[in-house]
């Protein structure tokens, strides 16, 4: 292993960490729920009756950020995102992203930040299994099939 | 009152995930990469978010009414099985993939990257998938 410092971010992330505890605090304390993206997207699919709009206001929250983003971000600090993965890549990737975040109940905001801030065994070891799954992933992609 | 907290936290959740660089596969497939030149960059928003979150959910675990007054939703399932290990499995092979967990991809799609919306709608066939089969495996 070694460390990629050039690409190292530690303020940015911080921040932007702390901004996704404070929505995950926010939703808790004055809505009384838990911010998982993949329940919140997933439980739309069949929606019970009155329980579709909270999830749609959040999830145009979601939409809105990126714009203002570009409102407030400095210049040099544009949302780039690079995707390297192809089409084959981008629909086999999201449909184990889909059907895996279904099955084990909740995906890197559910139980990554939510579970662990709850101290949930349960999250824990979800957080544990799709991080090693993740790392498996890319030593596979990167440096076996490389 | 409740509407406007769901678009704000939907809203400053998203502006997090940007602003930490969840939302850029390449550096998601920089922290995931181990084994090669590794960016602990994604361990800090992890740190900095549960770091608040720990605060808020121990306050909120002795309420029994939100502060906006309606009910707690706070998961039950307690229990380790199959089918969360399995499930988590299967979700982060996706993630290390393309770099995509489903915040983020939905992020990136609404700002008009097409590749990011690309994986939104294989996700959301992949949950639809297991909304079919739910009931064989539960």
């Amino acid at each position: 292993m070694s460390i990629d410092w050039a690409n190292f971010t530690p303020w940015a992330s911080l921040a932007g960490g702390v901004l996704i505890g404070v929505a995950a605090a926010l939703f808790v304390l004055a809505n009384g729920r838990i911010l998982g993206v993949s329940g919140i997207l997933g439980g739309l699919l069949r929606p019970a009756a009155g329980d579709a709009v909270w999830r749609i206001a959040f999830l145009l929250g979601m939409a809105a950020s990126p714009f203002l983003y570009m409102v407030l971000a400095p210049a040099g600090w544009a949302m780039a995102p690079t995707i390297d993965a192809g089409l084959v890549t981008l629909i086999v990737a999201g449909l184990l992203v889909g059907f895996g975040t279904r099955l084990g109940s909740g995906c890197t905001s559910g139980h990554g930040v939510c579970g662990l801030s709850r101290l949930s065994p349960r999250s824990l070891v979800a957080t544990l299994s799709f991080m090693a799954a993740g790392f498996a992933a890319v030593f596979v992609t990167r440096h076996v099939f490389a | 009152m409740q509407r406007l907290t769901e678009f704000l936290v939907g809203l400053i959740f998203g502006l997090g995930l940007i602003l930490s660089g969840m939302t850029d596969p390449s550096k998601v497939l920089g922290f995931l990469d181990l084994f090669g030149a590794w960016d602990p960059s994604l361990a800090l928003v992890m740190g900095g978010a549960i770091a608040v979150g720990a605060f808020a959910f121990a306050l909120a675990r002795d309420r029994t009414q939100s502060v906006l007054g309606g009910a707690m939703h706070l998961p039950r399932a307690t229990q380790i099985d199959k089918r969360l290990v399995v499930g988590a499995l299967i979700f982060g092979a996706g993630w290390g993939l393309a770099g995509f967990c489903p915040g983020p991809a939905l992020v990136a799609s609404a700002s008009g990257e097409i590749k990011a919306a690309i994986f939104v709608v294989a996700m959301l066939a992949g949950m639809g998938l297991y909304a079919l089969v739910e009931r064989r495996i539960a």
